[in-house]
């Protein structure tokens, strides 16, 4: 393996780095190292900061601010973030969820990137030293981004008000037949009044479930409110297809989940 | 490619090496250091056979670049005995049969070390997603089991 790694104590330092042609970020590596032991020869560098801002979880007066190089592990045993921890500890075994960081899981393509469905349902920013972005915006442009994500930021949802559901083959780890994370917020009288629904493996990254969203609001949680939104629930997918399940399965499972979810 | 200093405590003994930079750290134990109770199984961080314990945490010597670890303290299945005296757990996989080829036992023990420090008395269930990330083609996991929830019961006599 031909790789060099350079550490920088600045996120300023290593983005200049980082333009050079060849040099990837190193977060936790199981993916980026993982690639270079299997022969992608297309990284021949990599840069690191080692800013202690980038390990900081900050939680006050609602909101949330997750540094990038925060693991899954950090996350899953943070009460604050308990509302999480179900999809953090959806990532990999106990090692990966060690190593595993958070702005590493807004790269990962499917099946990979369940952290990054639930910061989806939540419609998280993403920080970098050149600006804010709306998730669903990063995610679009993550493939030509050629700059550090420094943190991620969201509200925390309401008690009960956030849901996350992973299928997978092997129990208890084992990687993603699909994901689904959903924030629903409810009126008085006990309707839904706003819900953002994120998938996972319905595309080659997550993408939100804009239909079934729709579908959902207005109505109650129950076998009847939910029929119209698991009806919406396929509209404008396009499953990935891998050794874990097909495309046309994933679709055909993909209302049976969402409505245990949502029934849940 | 450039040499990089690396200095860390691996099984209580100081080390301090010139490795090529991007060397992993599975590659340095075994190569340059000589450790090889981690075990390259796939180097895609899925069997689990190269765990080691970085400063209390359980990870993929296979993911980690060497140089990432210096000044924490690693511990490897090769320095879990002391005076010639097995570990608990090292006792337990052999009681029990849990090693056939014996390739995952490293990965399996530092796994099951981990989940014993910070659970000492751990349920069926602690034990199996302990385990989670390591893989065994030979024995059928139950041994492993039952050879981890051996030793902590001896743990727990030997503390009472
Ligand atoms: C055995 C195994 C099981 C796995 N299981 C799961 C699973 O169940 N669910 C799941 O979601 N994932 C899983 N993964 C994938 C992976 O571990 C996670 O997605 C993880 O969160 C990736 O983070 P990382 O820090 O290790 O990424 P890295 O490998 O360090 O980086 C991945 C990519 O993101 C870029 N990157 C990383 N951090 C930043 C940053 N701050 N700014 C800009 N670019 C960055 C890197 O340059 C690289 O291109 C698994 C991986 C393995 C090896
Ligand atoms: S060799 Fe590291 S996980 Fe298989
Ligand atoms: S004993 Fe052979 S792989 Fe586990």
């Amino acid at each position: 393996m031909a790789l060099a790694l350079q550490t920088f104590p600045t996120v300023k330092d290593a983005n200049s780095a980082l333009k050079a042609a060849g040099t990837r970020y190193l977060g936790g590596g199981t993916l980026v190292i993982r690639a270079a032991n299997e022969g992608d020869v297309s990284v021949s560098s990599l840069v690191r900061s080692t800013d202690p801002a980038l390990s900081a979880i900050a939680v006050a007066g609602g909101k949330v601010r997750i540094g990038a190089s925060v693991t899954m592990a950090a996350i899953a045993r943070l009460p604050d973030l308990g509302a999480l921890a179900k999809a953090a500890r959806a990532v990999g075994g106990p090692a990966i969820r060690n190593m595993a960081t958070v702005g590493g899981n807004l790269f990962a393509p499917a099946p990979y990137g369940d952290f990054a469905v639930a910061l989806l349902a939540l419609d998280a920013t993403i920080s970098t030293d050149d600006g804010e972005l709306p998730i669903e915006t990063f995610l679009a442009k993550r493939d030509g981004s050629r700059v550090i994500v420094t943190s991620v930021s969201f509200t925390l949802p309401k008690a009960d008000g956030f849901r996350f559901l992973k299928v997978s083959r092997v129990k208890p780890k084992g990687v993603s037949m699909l994901s689904i994370a959903a924030v629903l917020e409810r009126a008085a009288d006990g309707t839904v009044s706003s819900a953002r629904i994120a998938l996972g493996c319905m595309a080659d990254r997550p993408i939100r479930a804009r239909a079934a969203e729709k579908a959902i609001e207005g109505k109650t949680l129950d076998r009847d409110g939910i029929a119209p939104a698991l009806a919406a629930a396929t509209e404008g997918i396009a499953p990935i297809t891998d050794p874990i399940a097909s495309a046309w399965y994933r679709a055909e499972v993909l209302p049976v989940h969402l409505g245990r979810l949502l029934l849940t | 490619m450039a040499k990089v200093p690396v200095q860390f405590t691996l099984n209580g003994s100081e080390k301090a090496e010139f490795i090529d930079s991007g060397t992993t750290l599975l590659n340095a134990l075994r190569d340059k250091i000589g450790d090889t109770s981690p075990k390259g199984g796939c180097h895609q961080g899925t069997c689990g056979a190269c765990s080691v314990i970085i400063d209390g945490e359980l990870r993929l010597s296979c993911l980690t670049l060497a140089e990432t670890c210096n000044g924490t303290t690693i511990t490897t299945t090769s320095g879990l005995s002391e005076s010639g005296v097995l570990h608990p757990l090292q006792r337990a996989f052999l009681d029990t049969f849990a090693t056939q080829c014996g390739f995952c036992t490293p990965g399996m023990i530092m796994a099951a070390k981990v989940l014993l420090d910070h659970t000492p008395n751990p349920s069926r269930d602690e034990v199996v997603e302990a385990l989670s990330g390591n893989i065994c083609r030979c024995t059928g996991y139950e041994p492993i089991i039952q050879a981890v929830l051996l030793a902590a019961r001896a743990n727990s006599q030997n503390a009472a």
